[in-house]
């Protein structure tokens, strides 16, 4: 990247808009990039996986309290707008980093976080709602593949929200050099793809289990 | 602008060419996806929550509205682009909706046979039911 910033304004916008055989080996921060694309595409098809199985046992209630009785769409709608909110302040956030401002960063990652931790948050009360009225994941499959599907999703959240904390150090200590900014490119990806899981979770779980 | 931006790779919104560009347009297409996410988000609760529509399309609506909300992620928030840096991921991304696509569907292909095929009498209709 230090090449690329000697190099004078013209060739690196040459090198960018030829063809990527004639540009020679891509940057890289594509080949991270490309790399981190092909873990998220696998980790959407393991989701992929989970939302099957929980869409076969969609019905299968045993006798117990099926999905109608259970969901609070409101709530849902909470979830949705935090984790919505905080996909667009991680992209402020990568705004930030490109132009090397490190209040907007630090602040665009607060509020990520806090959106984050408030999705989180919720979900947890909900979980905890549904164990004490006897709706734990053992009640039914049904109740085992939500938990499951619900429980994986938010333990991608915990995650990043741990990956984001850590960055946020790294910021702090090491500054905005190429590796870091590296890492920070490979987040603001995992948080956007969680986005889109939980797009896909609210509108089968939660939208077309409450249907009549 | 439009030429540089062609380029990028998903996510790839710092690329040191794009920095002269400023960032005011990056805000505006994050902002542009924020509000169309919002959009959608709100319609596909309204659809499932109303009385006007014929029940039975409702999940079909519901699963369209999904795939638009997807599209608008992709393009807007991890800027998934026809630009030459991005064919590698289009392809990565195109092979791994084909997976998705084959496990989910064919999940429920299998499973909804099979239930047929197991249903001897009325009081075993729902084969869940009973275990």
């Amino acid at each position: 990247m230090n090449v690329a910033v000697a190099v004078g304004e013209n060739e690196v916008r040459y090198e960018a808009r030829s063809g990527a055989s004639e540009a020679g080996p891509a940057a890289k921060r594509i080949v991270v990039g490309y790399g981190f694309w092909v873990f998220l595409l696998s980790d959407i098809v393991m989701f992929a996986a989970i939302f099957a199985a929980y869409a076969v046992l969609a019905h299968a209630t045993a006798g117990g309290p099926s999905g109608m009785q259970l969901f609070s769409q409101a709530s849902v709608a909470i979830e949705t707008g935090c984790l919505l909110a905080s996909s667009y302040t991680c992209g402020l956030m990568a705004l930030a980093i490109g132009s090397r401002r490190y209040v907007a960063t630090y602040l665009a990652a607060l509020i990520t976080f806090v959106l984050g931790v408030c999705f989180l948050a919720l979900e947890v009360r909900e979980f905890a709602g549904m164990i004490a009225v006897g709706a734990g994941p053992q009640r039914s499959a049904f109740l085992s593949a939500f938990f499951t599907l619900v429980g994986c999703h938010g333990l991608h959240v915990t995650a990043g929200l741990i990956w984001l904390a850590v960055m946020m150090a790294q910021v702090a200590v090491k500054g905005f050099r190429a590796t870091v900014e590296r890492r920070l490119l490979c987040f603001s990806l995992f948080w956007h793809a969680l986005d889109i899981v939980w797009v896909w979770l609210f509108t089968v779980v939660y939208l077309m289990g409450v249907l009549s | 602008m439009t030429d540089t931006q062609y380029d990028r790779a998903p996510g790839d919104a710092s690329a040191l060419p794009d920095v002269e560009q400023g960032t005011s347009s990056g805000v505006l297409v994050y902002t542009i996806g924020l509000a169309l996410a919002v959009v959608l988000t709100a319609m596909s609760f309204w659809v499932a929550n109303t009385s006007l529509l014929w029940t039975g399309g409702v999940s079909l609506g519901l699963t369209v509205l999904a795939i638009a909300q997807m599209g608008i992620h992709l393009v807007f928030f991890l800027h998934v682009t026809t630009g030459p840096d991005n064919t590698n991921n289009v392809m990565a991304l195109a092979f791994g909706v084909l997976i998705v696509v084959l496990v989910v569907v064919g999940s429920l292909l299998i499973m909804a046979d099979l239930n047929d095929n197991m249903m001897p009498g009325a009081e075993l209709m729902n084969l869940h039911m009973q275990h």
